[in-house]
């Protein structure tokens, strides 16, 4: 037979496609631009960052302001570095993690399988909650660290990292572990299982993938805060974020623009890595997690 | 008559997966078409391609005389009724059923008489200010025919459009459905996996598997002249029963079990050799029935199903299980011996290796 | 569920409710409790160390006539509406275009979306530097030929927000889109080829049909991205410090900076009681729209 027949033929060049694919590279190439721009600074000298453009590729490559950044740049008074900075932000962002996963998962796991009364009424508090500024709960609690004698430690901001990652992490863990069928659950209680030997024989096993979700998100929520690690910790304390604050802002001396921008790029490493490797779990603990705002 | 639907030579892949293999079918206009298959069978491969949804790989297709293969699904003069209704859940039954029409710029009176002419028929006046939220899985697909019926066009696609309704609805609608065809002759082509709902709207049945037809004919002939085993299998429920048989000396051996060959409609030469036996669970007599069976014999009951106005019989034939129907009245318990029989004429026979009816 | 753990017995419940202490102090003790504390104490006159000398209003009074408040009031306005409308808006383009069955789709995805993993302090910084008028683009520009022209957003208190805008767009436009696309996602696909078959253009689907589906994750959306506004403040301190002079100054710096610099204690909590408010009056109406009726699983 005549006429035509199988594929309709496609134009490669349709203006359909012109204009999908040249909008979205252009946007992708808008977006890459900043890191493109942090990187190629990071990798020059100054005189050539004030004679060239900074869309420029570094004529003379140099790694001098990555070791700068690293070992001798100078917050106030003590110049060692931003790697001051990277291990306490490593030394806050490792404990608060495990807590308030671990916190929140058997919150989660409790509110999911074994409902008591009144349990609602304090997760709608908690859920309500994760919308409150927090300007108004700020002052309270360093009232209440100072109490407790925690104010200004570690031990003190991983707790309000804890309290704070709770509204978000445990409704992560509470639907996830309500979308695990009902009938494991209760052939467990009939086999005699308590409510710790279920959590950590049946649940866990299961939750791998959420975990990591949660570990996502804590990792890259905690890395990159400076409100609180401004607030709750001392200046020899300070996260790698609020180091690169003073670092890059601060009014003494002659700006440095290249071992600024390393120092930015190493404070973002860490989350890029994470989002980079992580694909698409990190999608799915951002649109869980961005009830954090 | 002349074809509504020509396909020629229908090809689908993905990739390496053949969904589709050279298919060819013709749908003479005003004919009630089912594809009826199981799931991945490329039933509703083979309507999207219709509609123009997908795009073959190669092959043609036809409607109305025109080559439409690569024209726009809009413009194929077609309508289209979807298992999840889709109907568009923001606006109100009217505008549901006259937003193809205004974009299409058909004058106002026209979309008016239009409208009121498919409301009468499918009895949804009292519902075209409601949104399809307020209406009902069965008024939801009434409007979902609405809007098809609409577009004034020769030719319907029904995606499973039951399938979704409870068995009382899905029952309703069926008729409803046949009447709509008998009412306004259009070509209607029906995609289902159920066979109740082919069998009865169908003029044709096209059972489809591996994105092939298997047979193409009215309901009565798949039923009663199944071309191969699956065929066989497929259609009627509970579903036939097999044996392995061998044929030679004008008899038919069921293992230690023989009966004479005469009165069976052969479709190809009488032979002889190994075949697969095959008598559906409806055709088994019993009791006074017998008399005019030339073939009888005595089976043990291993478990009775009753289900009201028919009892099925599960028993042991040969060494396979054998299933029967008898009258929903008959007192009868496992171990009990029953005389049962069928007519050799209504059973099939299909070659061992090729599976093909002979 | 409640029933058979009551009939389990005390000893097994009780472990349930011992592992939700830390939900239960929290909720209580943090949200709730320093809350209305906050709330409280913007009464009184602190300064130095919280204390109950009551003034009533007073704080309130002099808030709304402080003129840096004022300033942080109208820059969050002008800051919010930009935001809301042009990520919902971009953020909805960009999914619809990576909605068009393309190729590279996770590569176009993962470039959009990479922002949003860098902190607030990290995008300030780095929009900082690009905007800077000596070496960034401006001075980029005037290389290429055109010695008269003006791009220096961070250093004009008329253009300052935008600078900031720009920044938390792009920070954040990934996030909007994941959301949209997620949406898009959800829509039948039975509905794209019912319209098909009807011949209505694509965009006039999106407008007519698919937008109005997609009304809880607008929705959503808008609340994340309010409730995200408001609280506003790290980027604010890494790009512009608040300047220059006190026009790019948000509420949240306020909050702060009486809080924890000028020892006006009293002056921070009413002016956080007033973010509250802010925030209940987006959270309360969603809340009852989202919920209201019925009952959570």
């Amino acid at each position: 037979m005549i006429g035509p027949r199988g594929m309709k033929p496609v134009r490669r060049l349709s203006p359909r496609n012109v204009i999908i694919y040249g909008t979205l590279t252009i946007l992708a190439l808008y977006y890459l631009l900043p890191l493109y721009v942090m990187v190629v600074t990071s990798l020059k000298g100054m005189p050539e960052i004030r004679m060239g453009n900074i869309f420029a590729p570094p004529v003379e490559l140099t790694f001098e302001p990555w070791i700068q950044a690293w070992a001798h740049t100078c917050t106030g008074l003590s110049c060692d570095g931003l790697s001051r900075g990277f291990f306490n932000s490593v030394k806050i962002t490792i404990p608060s993690v495990i807590v308030s996963i671990a916190v929140a998962s058997v919150n989660g796991y409790a509110l999911a399988n074994w409902r008591f009364k009144g349990a609602d009424i304090f997760f709608t508090i908690l859920i309500i909650g994760a919308f409150i500024p927090y300007q108004v709960m700020i002052y309270p609690m360093v009232i209440l660290l100072r109490e407790m004698g925690l104010y200004g430690s570690l031990g003190g901001l991983v707790l309000v990292h804890t309290v704070f990652g709770m509204p978000i992490l445990t409704l992560l863990f509470r639907n996830y572990f309500s979308s695990l069928p009902e009938e494991l659950f209760k052939a467990a209680r009939v086999d005699g299982a308590g409510f710790w030997s279920i959590y950590f024989n049946i649940m866990l096993p299961m939750s791998l993938p959420i975990f990591v979700v949660a570990i996502i998100l804590q990792v890259t929520g905690i890395w990159n805060d400076f409100l609180f690690g401004v607030i709750f910790t001392r200046p020899e304390n300070y996260p790698m974020t609020v180091q690169l604050n003073n670092i890059v802002n601060s009014v003494q001396g002659v700006k440095e623009y290249n071992v600024n921008m390393a120092a930015t790029v190493l404070t973002g490493l860490v989350p890029l890595a994470i989002y980079f490797a992580s694909g698409k779990l990190f999608v799915r603990g951002i649109a869980a997690g961005a009830v954090k705002g | 008559m002349e074809p509504s639907i020509l396909i020629n030579q229908l090809t689908l892949n993905y990739g390496p997966v053949e969904v589709l293999k050279k298919l060819d079918l013709d749908v003479p206009k005003g004919e009630f078409l089912v594809l009826l298959g199981s799931s991945g069978c490329g039933k509703s491969t083979l309507l999207n391609c219709i509609a123009g949804l997908l795009e073959p790989t190669d092959g043609q297709i036809h409607i109305n005389g025109r080559n439409v293969t690569w024209e726009e699904p809009s413009r194929r003069g077609i309508g289209m009724v979807f298992q999840s209704y889709a109907l568009y859940p923001q606006m109100t039954v009217e505008k549901n059923l006259t937003f193809g029409l205004k974009n299409a710029k058909v004058p106002r009176n026209e979309i008016a008489e239009r409208v009121a002419r498919a409301a009468g028929i499918l009895q949804i006046e009292p519902l075209l200010k409601r949104r399809p939220s307020a209406l009902s899985g069965g008024q939801r697909q009434r409007v979902a025919i609405g809007r098809a019926l609409v577009r004034d066009v020769d030719v319907f696609l029904f995606d499973e459009p039951l399938s979704n309704l409870d068995a009382k609805l899905r029952a309703e609608l069926r008729v409803e459905i046949k009447r709509l065809h008998q009412n306004l002759g259009n070509t209607m082509i029906y995609v289902t996996h159920d066979q109740v709902e082919a069998m009865t709207l169908a003029d044709r049945i096209a059972i489809m598997r591996g994105g092939e037809i298997m047979q193409l004919a009215s309901p009565s002939e798949i039923y009663n002249l199944p071309v191969n085993k699956y065929v066989a299998s497929f259609i009627g429920s509970p579903s036939m029963n097999f044996f392995e048989a061998v044929l030679g000396q004008g008899e038919i051996k069921l293992k230690e079990l023989s009966f004479p060959q005469q009165d069976y409609q052969w479709s190809s030469e009488q032979r002889s050799g190994q075949v697969w036996f095959g008598v559906r669970p409806e055709h088994v007599v019993s009791g006074d029935a017998l008399g005019k069976c030339k073939t009888q014999f005595d089976v043990v009951v291993d478990m009775v199903e009753p289900m009201g106005s028919e009892t099925l019989v599960w028993a042991k034939l040969a060494g396979e299980p054998f299933r029967f129907r008898l009258d929903g009245q008959t007192r009868i318990v496992k171990g009990d011996t029953v005389r049962v029989g069928f007519d050799l004429s209504l059973a099939s026979m299909f070659d061992a290796q090729t599976e093909r009816r002979i | 569920m409640a029933q058979a753990a009551r009939r389990i017995g005390i000893l097994r419940n009780l472990s349930a409710k011992f592992a939700s202490v830390p939900m239960i102090l929290t909720a209580l003790i943090v949200y709730l409790g320093f809350s209305l504390w906050t709330i409280l104490y913007s009464f009184t006159n602190s300064r130095l160390l919280p204390q109950t000398n009551w003034v009533g209003l007073a704080q309130y009074e002099r808030l709304w006539s402080t003129r840096r408040w004022l300033i942080s009031i109208e820059n969050l306005m002008i800051y919010g509406s930009s935001m809301l409308v042009l990520s919902l808006v971009i953020g909805f383009v960009l999914a619809a275009l990576l909605d068009q069955k393309i190729r590279f789709e996770n590569t176009y995805r993962a470039i959009l979306l990479y922002p949003y993993a860098l902190s607030f302090i990290v995008t300030g910084l780095v929009w900082q530097w690009l905007l800077n008028p000596d070496l960034g683009v401006q001075h980029f520009v005037r290389g290429l030929g055109f010695p008269d022209f003006v791009f220096d957003p961070l250093s004009s208190s008329d253009f300052v927000l935008f600078g900031v805008i720009a920044a938390a767009l792009w920070h954040g436009t990934g996030l909007v889109m994941c959301l949209m696309l997620a949406g898009l996602r959800g829509i039948d696909e039975d509905i794209w080829k019912a319209t098909r078959v009807e011949g209505i253009p694509q965009w006039k689907t999106y407008l007519f049909v698919v937008i109005p589906m997609m009304k809880p994750v607008f929705v959503t959306t808008l609340v994340l991205i309010t409730s995200g506004i408001i609280k506003l403040y790290d980027l604010v301190i890494a790009q512009t410090g608040g300047g220059p002079g006190l026009s790019s100054e948000v509420p949240a710096k306020y909050v702060f900076d009486y809080m924890f610099q000028s020892q006006n204690l009293a002056q921070g909590f009413a002016a956080s009681t007033m973010m509250l408010a802010a925030v209940a009056l987006v959270i309360i109406p969603w809340a009852f729209l989202e919920f209201g009726g019925k009952k959570r699983a």
